[in-house]
């Protein structure tokens, strides 16, 4: 069983009196430890079907199952708790919050949980140092690098070890050493601590990275192909 | 607790805007309470006045007298066991422009009638002695800084001319209400000085039993009806209402503007949570998507415009609690006892509840509705 099931899903937008349709009947699968790039051109839904798997936005029909559970089904209160222990989420423009530093846009996701002050600590401490950034924690997003930023927003993906990372091209903004470095650590992620990480991008040196691409045109998935070594 | 720090951060995102808000609600907060302040002196005065006391002002208007003939008549009266009367004097002092409270009174009569009068026995003995004694209250000897024993003179306004008085003695009222910023002295000196008009401005009658009180007023009333002077006579309350129910409209008008005050600061503490909440708007979308819940982010924001009206209830209400007291405030005479009361403290302090139900509600409820991908898609 695969760890993200999309199922016949429909999903179209109403724009003024006009009705788009993103998705028309799409199925998919993702199993648990890929590194899935989800390539296409603008407005062929990847950022939506992102959007879906996190349980952002709903399906007009069909469902979206994530490690079992149908994330299409649960009401707004259970996808905020879901999506806090199962999802991780990094957005093209880093979206840190200004007024934390980066020790506090970490620690943000293990407000939520159960964990002591001591142990949240602990992991913040953790996820900073997997992303290279253990001595910045007490800058401030307007004292990183863009570059930085993007792994410090890594670091807050990843602190509660959620089922999932989901990344919306996340080296949109970023210079091309930058990109590398953000890949880079994504890979490890994905090779050393086995998360399970899709990835939208426009890049195809980025998607060179993942081990499965997956090309959707207007909302259908019309190819899939694995990485060389990778089955 | 875990949350402080994002609330902190929150709150400190513009300084400058929050230290402003939390000013403006704490300026809103001492005027509401000095205004209702005033409002709760004029009533607390009007509840001045022995249940055992009447008094007897002509029935046509308080600024007009009586003949000190009446005294032994009324005296004369079942049920009527001592009476004092006292007549307004209104001099001012030193260059004419210093006003504060001064009448003549039966000194003996006044004084038995009066144990509110704190005063020193051998004070009192030197007072009653002398004829051209004043008896004043202790916050006029730290006002001008008189001394017992000293000359004070006082330039006559309704009965012209220079009267000087010698300070023999020094009360202190046993309540506040009752002011200790007064000079009272012999009437038998402003008789004379006068001429011997024999007049009294107001008498006070002491009654044997409260219960008799409308009978006795009745009866005096009733026993000038005909003659040149008619009589209005009421309990002591009556008499000390009828002064604050002068007030009446400036009370009125003291709740209005506490009222709008109160209402402008809410606009500009609104605005000031609706500007805050709106940048943030691609903020809140963020920590949706990190899995903060509607009902949290509701909170959050509730708990930001809790802090500011709260922290500038404490300043404003706080203050004026400190304020008043630190400067011997008594309204130039006109509000003896003014105190922020209790009650004062506890309606601001839900007026502060209020504001911040009302301004961080709608930030509050737009950002537990805020749809997320909308909001993310603005930002990204």
């Amino acid at each position: 069983m695969a760890l993200v099931e999309i199922r016949d899903v429909y999903k179209s937008f109403q724009r003024d009196t006009q009705k788009i349709d993103v998705f028309t009947g799409l199925t998919l699968d993702i199993e648990a430890g890929s590194f899935t790039a989800l390539m296409g051109p603008s407005g062929s839904g990847k950022s939506t079907l992102l959007n879906l798997i996190a349980g952002l936005d709903k399906p007009t029909r069909g469902s979206v199952t994530v490690g079992g559970a149908q994330v299409s089904a649960m009401s707004a209160s259970q996808l905020a708790a879901w999506r806090a222990s199962n999802i991780g989420f990094v957005f093209q423009s880093f979206n840190l919050l200004p007024v934390l530093t980066a020790y506090q846009n970490v620690e943000l996701p293990l407000l939520l949980t159960r964990l002591s002050s001591r142990e949240r600590t602990e992991r913040v401490k953790l996820a900073l140092d997997v992303v290279g950034l253990a001595d910045r924690a007490d800058h401030y997003p307007r004292q990183l690098s863009g570059g930085q930023e993007q792994r410090t927003a890594i670091a807050r993906a990843i602190v509660a070890d959620p089922t999932v990372m989901l990344l919306d091209e996340p080296t949109g903004q970023l210079d091309a050493k930058s990109s590398q470095e953000v890949l880079a650590l994504l890979q490890r992620l994905n090779n050393e601590f086995s998360k399970t990480i899709v990835i939208v991008t426009h890049d195809a040196h980025a998607a060179e990275r993942a081990k499965t691409t997956l090309h959707l045109e207007k909302g259908d998935l019309i190819e899939k192909r694995a990485a060389a070594g990778v089955r | 607790m875990k949350y402080l720090g994002l609330v902190l951060a929150n709150l400190g995102r513009h300084k400058l805007r929050t230290v402003l808000t939390i000013l403006s609600v704490a300026l809103a907060l001492f005027l509401f309470a000095s205004l209702r302040s005033v409002t709760t002196t004029l009533a607390a005065t009007a509840q001045l006045g022995g249940a055992r006391r009447l008094v007897t002002t002509n029935a046509t208007g308080i600024v007009f007298v009586l003949p000190l003939a009446y005294g032994n008549r009324i005296k004369a009266l079942p049920g009527v066991t001592g009476l004092s009367w006292a007549n307004w004097f209104g001099g001012r002092y030193g260059d004419g422009k210093t006003f504060f409270a001064n009448f003549a009174v039966d000194a003996e009569s006044y004084l038995k009638m009066y144990p509110e009068f704190i005063i020193p026995d051998d004070q009192r003995a030197a007072f009653l002695r002398d004829r051209t004694g004043a008896l004043i209250g202790k916050r006029l000897l730290r006002q001008f800084g008189w001394k017992v024993g000293q000359n004070v003179t006082l330039q006559g306004t309704i009965f012209p001319g220079e009267w000087t008085f010698t300070v023999d003695a020094v009360y202190t009222p046993s309540d506040p209400s009752l002011g200790d910023d007064a000079l009272v002295f012999h009437h038998e000196y402003f008789d004379e000085r006068i001429g011997r008009a024999g007049i009294a401005g107001w008498y006070i009658v002491e009654i044997d039993d409260p219960a008799h009180a409308p009978q006795i007023a009745k009866s005096i009333d009733d026993m000038f009806r005909n003659s040149s002077a008619a009589t209005k006579t009421g309990t002591e309350k009556e008499f000390q209402a009828s002064f604050a129910t002068m007030w009446g409209n400036v009370s009125f008008l003291m709740s209005t503007i506490g009222l709008a005050v109160v209402f402008a600061i809410l606009l500009v503490t609104a605005n000031a949570m609706m500007m805050s909440a709106r940048e943030r708007t691609g903020e809140i979308a963020v920590l949706k998507t990190v899995g903060f819940s509607d009902r949290l982010l509701f909170a959050l924001i509730m708990v930001e415009a809790g802090a500011m009206a709260l922290t500038g209830a404490a300043l404003g209400l706080g203050g004026a609690k400190l304020f008043y007291p630190a400067i011997s405030f008594n309204g130039a005479g006109f509000l003896p006892g003014f105190k922020v009361a209790t009650s004062t403290l506890v309606v601001g302090g839900l007026v502060a509840l209020g504001l911040m139900l009302a301004s961080g509600l709608v930030p509050a409820l737009r950002a537990a509705q805020l749809p997320i991908v909308q909001a993310l898609r603005k930002v990204e």
